[in-house]
């Protein structure tokens, strides 16, 4: 295998650059609800219409060769997050538990087995059967929830294993031994999961098609790295943990498409106007923070209001790295002259440098803190994902001892609103701030100095 | 004679089983001073299945990290790990953060499960001399090519442990060290092959005791003390009581405390369980004369290879593998347990139970931590089961 892979550019355009069009105005949260309406219902009648059907995660799926046989994207982990931003998880949980479910395992698998229990019935519309699941090994509950659905649905699910990264400190560059043999097998198991789709839909693999849907790929996440680059200014444009949640549902959603790339497209041009007008998330940017694990889907914007309420605005989110797959954190991009290849090597490194790296939190951690010259981390600890959440109090141990950064430790759930506790969070939430203010000062962070390398335009 | 020969055999399989106590329970981690003849050091790996043939051709004591039980006392994990987080990942870290594992020369932990993998990274934050790493064993054994992989990263592993004992290690030393791993994986089938055809004279518990022994002590101590439990055990008389023949599951990585198996004991025969599987990964003999001996693990990893609720792989689907196991064993039913927190156990306890009500089996669910310290309520449940099952057999 050649190993030459095309690097992000450090000037960076797609196609269609962001700061080279005519400006329009664009509304993210708008246009991503009307793209979501549009995507649940064209799951609906799937099935019907015979159409092939895959369930897919957030982390490791393989979308682009999905694509190419022109599968629909059912993304139960967006289902299970949908149920609690509708105010619905709790009815899907009770059935699940009723069915014999511990509350100790994930609620996303408990709201979709209350799903399925409920002849796949979702606030949404109907949620089609799968033909095929890929799952792959970041997350060990993926695997399980595979596993559920082979029970039921009796199709098979190809589980995609990515080699992680294996120690702290772990270097792994494209191209060197270790690379090569990590895509190596990630490119054994795509030729595997071709074979198989190949089988279910009785089409023949498409390599061209693959490069096409790759380099939209490309295109969508050159925007998707300059959107991530802008909230480094002060004030910062968007909140990653409410704002930013709606771009990564469309980043994994339309991945590939020419509606995601055009998404993307206007949202760099938005946030870029924003950044040019100097126009903040909230009116006086007073403390920039990072947000690490997932939100609570069932108090989002609660949760979000708390600390927006102090001036408080989430910079940055390490969520929405794992969460989009980790294409930002590989810093590559597809080569479309030798399509399956340059796959496995960034479905590799992506799993490395931006899903597995979960294990290793601090690491990445100290680097996002400066970056985003933020001044305190706040971790929400998941109690049913241990995937975010079972190395997190160690974490922020580190981050607080070693780099006496302050720190604040939440705890509640997915989707579970049993575990949503708001006058004990907003009491730790009010204590942290005071904290913060004492150590950085009360007023606006507008004219405050802001850490070398960012607050620059881009 | 007879009889006195008899005792003889009883009272040397006592001391055997007092000896494994010791070795597996009450003694700590060998240090420097106390390691084996022709051991420079320890490699501690945490659950389920672990090469230890390549630790043991680098003259590593490779020791199964099995969490600290039910005496342990928590000072330290409790602020590091949140309270959902099962009681081995929580324990460990604790021995880890207490210096109970301080004479490691090397932690090694596996993508069974996502709190597994969070240990390296705790480790490497509060540990960093001891090096911890991810062992990537595949969950994708099924597509070709796996097998190489498995390869590939048991020479890293390789490489890590020479640059570690600061010499190669070569695949005559891989081949030997097989060759007894082999040896060693044979009287554990026999161990188990008696619970299976005369369960009276072997008990879970005891059998357990004997197998958790290898995970402290060198493989050659484990031969040496397995053939004398083998000889002991094959003359022990002891008349078989009226019990139900069950099957065990629910211990391939978090392990229940001796008073509970003891108390299953007391009711049951089980004749077989999941206890320590990863002891009892590879089911064949690992091929000794192959050209490469790593490939021949890593293809025996993936062609002769047990299941468990951490593995994922498409020959083994869980259900059947369970079957399989009920029907080999001629079990009457089956004892269904989960450690809690244990999102693995309990996804596939609570899919068992349905299988198992579709098939018309028996069965009885439990959850258990390593910690627990009070069996009362258990041992009413087993008894209940138990006389349920002999009366439903009479």
């Amino acid at each position: 295998m050649t190993t030459a892979i095309a690097e992000v550019p450090s000037v960076r355009t797609s196609n269609a650059p962001a700061s080279q069009t005519m400006w329009t105005p664009f509304n993210a949260r708008d246009e991503g609800q009307r793209l979501f309406k549009e995507w649940y219902a064209s799951l609906e009648q799937a099935n019907e219409r015979k159409e092939p059907v895959a369930n897919v995660f957030v982390m490791g799926n393989a979308i682009e060769i999905l694509r190419s046989f022109d599968f629909h994207m059912v993304f139960p982990e967006i289902n299970s997050l949908q149920t609690g931003v509708r105010k619905t998880s709790a009815e899907f949980i009770r059935v699940s538990e009723d069915y014999g479910m511990s509350p100790d395992v994930c609620s996303y698998v408990k709201a979709d087995m209350g799903m399925m229990l409920k002849e796949e019935e979702h606030p949404t519309g109907k949620i089609p059967r799968p033909d095929i699941t890929v799952s792959s090994n970041m997350c060990g509950t993926f695997i399980k929830w595979a596993e559920i659905w082979e029970r039921r649905y009796k199709m098979p699910s190809f589980v995609l294993d990515l080699p992680g990264q294996r120690t702290s400190n772990w270097v792994v560059r494209p191209g060197d031994a270790q690379h090569s043999a990590d895509s190596r097998w990630v490119e054994d198991q795509f030729k595997d999961l071709i074979a198989k789709c190949e089988k279910i839909t009785g089409k023949r693999f498409d390599i061209d098609r693959l490069a096409e849907i790759q380099g939209r790929v490309n295109q969508m996440v050159i925007h998707w790295n300059n959107v991530m680059e802008l909230n480094r200014v002060c004030p910062a444009p968007y909140n990653a943990m409410l704002d930013g949640l709606t771009y990564i549902g469309i980043m994994n959603v339309y991945r590939g498409t020419v509606e995601g790339v055009e998404f993307m497209r206007r949202l760099e041009e938005d946030i870029r106007a924003k950044v040019a007008r100097g126009e903040g998330r909230v009116p006086e940017e007073r403390f920039r923070l990072l947000f690490s694990g997932t939100p609570c889907y069932v108090s989002m914007r609660r949760l979000v209001e708390l600390f927006e309420s102090w001036g408080g605005v989430f910079a940055y989110s390490d969520y929405l790295t794992f969460a989009a797959g980790g294409m930002d954190a590989a810093e590559l991009l597809y080569d479309t002259s030798r399509p399956l290849e340059s796959l496995a090597e960034v479905t590799a490194l992506a799993a490395q440098r931006g899903l597995s790296n979960q294990f290793f939190a601090h690491e990445r951690m100290e680097k996002q803190i400066h970056d985003y010259g933020v001044d305190g981390v706040v971790f929400h600890g998941i109690k049913s994902c241990r995937f975010v959440s079972a190395g997190m109090a160690d974490t922020r141990d580190y981050i607080s001892k070693r780099l006496g950064i302050p720190t604040l430790y939440i705890e509640s759930d997915l989707i579970d609103p049993r575990y949503w506790s708001d006058a004990q969070i907003k009491n730790r939430v009010d204590a942290f701030f005071e904290a913060l203010q004492q150590r950085v000062g009360a007023g606006p962070m507008r004219g405050r100095e802001v850490p070398t390398g960012t607050g620059g335009p881009l | 004679m007879s009889a006195e020969i008899a005792h003889d055999y009883e009272a040397s399989f006592t001391a055997i089983l007092e000896q494994c106590h010791t070795a597996a329970i009450d003694a700590g981690i060998p240090d420097s001073h106390s390691l084996p003849e022709g051991f420079s050091g320890t490699l501690g790996y945490f659950p389920v299945y672990f090469p230890d043939e390549i630790a043991h051709a680098a003259g590593l004591l490779s020791v199964n990290i099995l969490g600290g039980g039910n005496k342990l006392e928590m000072k330290h994990a409790d602020a590091r790990m949140g309270s959902f987080v099962c009681s081995i990942c929580r324990s460990t870290t604790e021995l880890g953060l207490n210096g109970t594992l301080q004479s490691l020369s090397a932690f090694v932990t596996h993508p069974i499960c996502d709190a597994a993998k969070h240990l390296a990274g705790i480790w490497s934050r509060n540990l960093p001399d001891q090096g911890a790493e991810i062992l990537y064993l595949p969950q994708n054994p099924n597509t070709p090519g796996a097998a190489r992989y498995v390869a590939a990263e048991y020479q890293r592993l390789r490489a890590e442990l020479a640059r570690k004992v600061g010499h190669p290690i070569s695949d005559a030393a891989i081949r030997a060290s097989t060759r007894l791993y082999n040896k060693k994986r044979r009287l554990m089938r026999d161990l188990y092959q008696i619970r299976r055809d005369e369960p009276w004279k072997l008990s879970c518990s005891e059998s357990y005791m004997l197998v958790r022994a290898g995970t402290r002590i060198s493989c050659e101590q484990h031969i040496e003390l397995l053939e004398q439990a083998l000889d002991a055990i094959r003359h022990r008389h002891i008349v078989a009581q009226d019990k139900p023949r069950v099957l065990f599951v629910g211990g391939f990585c978090e392990q229940p405390p001796l008073e509970m198996l003891e108390t299953i004991d007391d009711v049951c025969f089980v004749v077989d369980d999941d206890l320590l599987i990863g002891q009892r990964w590879l089911t064949e003999d690992v091929p000794e004369d192959a050209g490469d001996p790593v490939w021949a693990l890593a293809e025996s990893y993936i062609q002769r290879s047990n299941a468990s609720p951490v593995q994922h792989d498409e020959r083994k689907p869980k259900d059947q593998y369970l079957m399989a196991m009920l029907n080999a064993a001629k079990a009457d039913a089956v004892i269904l347990t989960a450690a809690k927190f244990c999102e693995p156990g309990l996804d596939d306890q609570l899919f068992w139970s349905k299988d198992l009500d579709e098939a018309g089996v028996q069965y009885l669910v439990l959850e258990f931590e390593e910690k627990m310290t009070s069996f009362e309520q258990m041992s009413m449940q087993v008894e209940t089961f138990a006389e349920s099952l002999l009366f439903a057999l009479a």
